[in-house]
């Protein structure tokens, strides 16, 4: 706690947000996207974008895993809550996100499901050692910070021979959700790349975006400081025209990444062809899937679960929040039909949403 | 426990005689009357009821028996009453271990003495195992506001009014979600329920402030925007002011919680006149549950709660939105 609390310095933040009004050229604008749901969070938790000059503007990315699972996974998991011999295990947030027809499991679970919320995967295996009569299955999200405990889980169920575990898989890639941002109508100048996603895997996939696509992206913590300091870097970026990876979370990032868990994930899951991401679509590789070594383990092999298309609420502009096209506030529902308690999609949801940030903190400036 | 323990009959009997009436005895109870009958002292009466679900039943600081008494004779007291009688109703789950029982009736004799109450009157039932969570414990209490002394209320808050809280907030809720999760930080958190009447007794004597309140569930956050919303006020409250243990502070950024909607079970925040505040303070400094108390900001007129952020950001402090934390008192 001690050293989170000199990167929340409100002078030395500051002096950040001097020096970079003293950097930048003032006749241009400055549009930044931060991929990451935690980095909104603390943008608006910490007011950031109103120290910062008005010609920079930061744009809310689709790295919130809540926000970008689609509905019709949110339904896979509702069918199998439905079924009296499943109980289903997943992180808190979850629960709340409307699937078909505004149905959550935490509807379900008011209506007799047996739906859990953990901290940790490891929890619901540890549920399913405990409760041999139960199938226990852990509705798996995020991107690949989460992924590989995950992995980590199945392994141990196949060593413990458990036969009532399952994953229920719907972890998602950020490079291809980056591209897709990239091919749609945010313009953008910069990106402020995930800190957790390259504690795992690197940044060796970024480079290979910044330098296919010519857009700067610096790797940031998620303290304030963190994030003053990487749109500092963007900035100067920008201003000398280079767009190279760089890297301001040194103390978590290091360039390869954390090869044992990109290992463990490699064992127990392999990219899908297609995956459907909210707002963005289907997109080539953008989801994993479990090996079929370890089908037993696989929820959806096991259940022959059915992923049909469906609808967002008409009136929810996530998709378009999610692309960077769209800010919360353009939303005619945001804050009036769509509240925390009352959500109609999935940005409202999780704190990492940019919805629910806007709404907790208030809109930025 | 079986379900004989709550038929009415020998066994329910025997129970109340041996472990109720053991830990509790005092003349009213000892009556063996359906109800107590009770002398009063003047002023007018307080009374409110609480029903208590906690899990786990015992957590680091306390259970649900102490859980029980204070959550109730604090609610009396946030009215400026001094809490006299409390009734406790039982809800045993069959299979309940009896030394489970016995320890939280006597975590309950110990609480009410503590607070200064006595057990009137109780009830006990017994369900079927898996229709109950090991055991509900509903609290009534009974006080008396001394003639002369203006009850405090939510809706008294004027604008200029100076905002003080009693202590550290976070603890109680942090307590329970440490041992529900099993997670341990750098000391033990422990639970801080404990009875406020004392603390409002040493307020009172100093000066009388227009809104007391105990910030239970929701946490301080929640009770402010209470206050708010019944005083047709705004607050602005200053972070740096208000005090979070480290342990919980670091327990609350590892789950992604904001300490200020955990649960507490021994805070009061106060509302009173500016010219009233520096008295209270001292007085409530000068009280063993109120050592660590600050003015943590004031009453406005503009309607909505405000937190001046440590950061030097102001921004809107909500109601707390879906409960992250079911099962908490």
């Amino acid at each position: 706690m001690r050293y989170t609390e000199g990167l929340r310095d409100p002078r030395a933040a500051r002096a950040l947000a001097e020096g970079l009004r003293r950097e930048l050229d003032p006749r241009r604008r400055y549009r930044i996207m931060e991929f990451c749901g935690g980095h909104t969070h603390t943008l608006c938790r910490y007011g950031i974008p109103g120290m910062l000059p008005a010609n920079v503007e930061l744009v809310h990315g689709p790295g919130c895993p809540v926000c970008v699972l689609p509905i019709s996974r949110v339904d896979q998991a509702l069918q199998l809550a439905a079924r009296p011999e499943v109980t289903l295990c997943t992180y808190g947030d979850m629960l709340r996100v409307p699937g078909r027809e505004g149905r959550s499991l935490a509807a379900a679970r008011a209506g007799g499901a047996d739906v859990r919320v953990v901290y940790s995967p490891s929890d619901a295996l540890a549920l399913a050692r405990a409760r041999p009569e139960r199938q226990v299955v852990f509705f798996a999200v995020g991107f690949e910070t989460t992924t590989p405990p995950t992995a980590v889980v199945v392994r141990g169920a196949a060593a413990q021979g458990l036969g009532n575990f399952s994953v229920l898989c719907n972890h998602v890639l950020t490079p291809p959700a980056i591209d897709a941002v990239l091919d749609g109508d945010a313009g953008l100048d910069g990106i402020i790349g995930p800190g957790h996603v390259c504690t795992v895997v690197g940044t060796g996939p970024l480079v290979a975006i910044a330098g296919a696509r010519r857009v700067p992206i610096v790797v940031a913590g998620f303290e304030p400081l963190d994030l003053l300091q990487a749109i500092g870097m963007l900035v100067a970026q920008i201003e000398a025209g280079r767009s190279d990876v760089e890297n301001a979370y040194t103390r978590s990032v290091r360039p390869e990444g954390n090869p044992k868990a990109m290992a463990t994930v490699d064992e127990v899951m392999e990219v899908r062809p297609r995956f459907a991401l909210r707002g963005l679509g289907e997109l080539p590789h953008a989801g994993l899937r479990i090996r079929p070594a370890w089908a037993a383990w696989d929820a959806e092999r096991r259940f022959e679960l059915v992923d049909e298309l469906v609808a967002d609420h008409p009136a929810c502009i996530c998709g378009s929040i999610l692309r960077g096209a769209k800010r919360p506030s353009d939303c005619r529902v945001f804050g009036t039909a769509c509240t925390p308690d009352t959500p109609l999609g999935a940005c409202m949801v999780s704190s990492e949403g940019a919805c629910a940030a806007w709404f907790e903190y208030g809109a930025p400036r | 426990m079986e379900l004989a323990h709550g038929a009415g009959g020998r066994a329910t009997a025997q129970l109340v005689r041996e472990l109720f009436r053991a830990a509790w005895s005092n003349p009213v109870l000892d009556t063996e009357d359906d109800a107590a009958l009770v002398d009063l002292p003047p002023g007018r009466v307080v009374f409110s009821t609480d029903g208590h679900v906690v899990s786990p039943l015992e957590f680091p600081g306390g259970d649900i028996g102490r859980l029980a008494v204070n959550g109730t004779v604090n609610d009396v007291a946030m009215l400026g009453a001094r809490p006299l009688w409390l009734s406790v109703g039982l809800i045993l789950e069959e299979g309940l271990p009896l030394a489970v029982l016995a320890r939280v009736v006597a975590s309950v004799a110990e609480a009410a003495r503590e607070a200064g109450v006595a057990v009137a009157t109780g009830d006990t039932k017994v369900v079927e195992r898996g229709k109950g969570d090991g055991l509900f414990l509903t609290t009534t209490g009974l006080g008396v506001v001394p003639p002369g002394r203006t009850p405090p209320s939510g809706r008294s808050a004027r604008p200029g009014d100076v905002l003080l809280l009693s202590g550290p907030v976070g603890d109680h809720g942090a307590a329970v979600l440490s041992v529900r999760e099993g997670l341990a930080f750098d000391g033990p958190i422990r639970s801080d329920t404990r009875p406020l009447g004392g603390l409002v007794e040493a307020m009172y004597a100093a000066a009388s402030p227009h809104v007391l309140r105990d910030p239970t569930r929701g946490g301080l956050a929640t009770a402010l925007n209470e206050i708010a919303h019944q005083s047709g006020v705004g607050l602005t409250v200053d972070e740096a002011q208000v005090a979070v243990r480290a342990p919980v502070a670091a327990l609350a950024e590892l789950l992604g919680l904001d300490p200020l909607y955990l649960a507490n079970e021994g805070q009061l925040v106060a509302a009173c006149a500016p010219a009233d505040a520096p008295a209270l303070l001292a007085a409530m400094r000068a009280h063993p549950d109120g050592r660590e108390a600050t003015a943590i900001g004031h009453v406005e007129a503009e309607p909505g709660v405000r937190l001046a952020t440590r950061f030097g950001g102001r921004r809107p402090l909500r109601w707390l939105a879906a409960d992250p934390l079911p099962r908490i008192c």
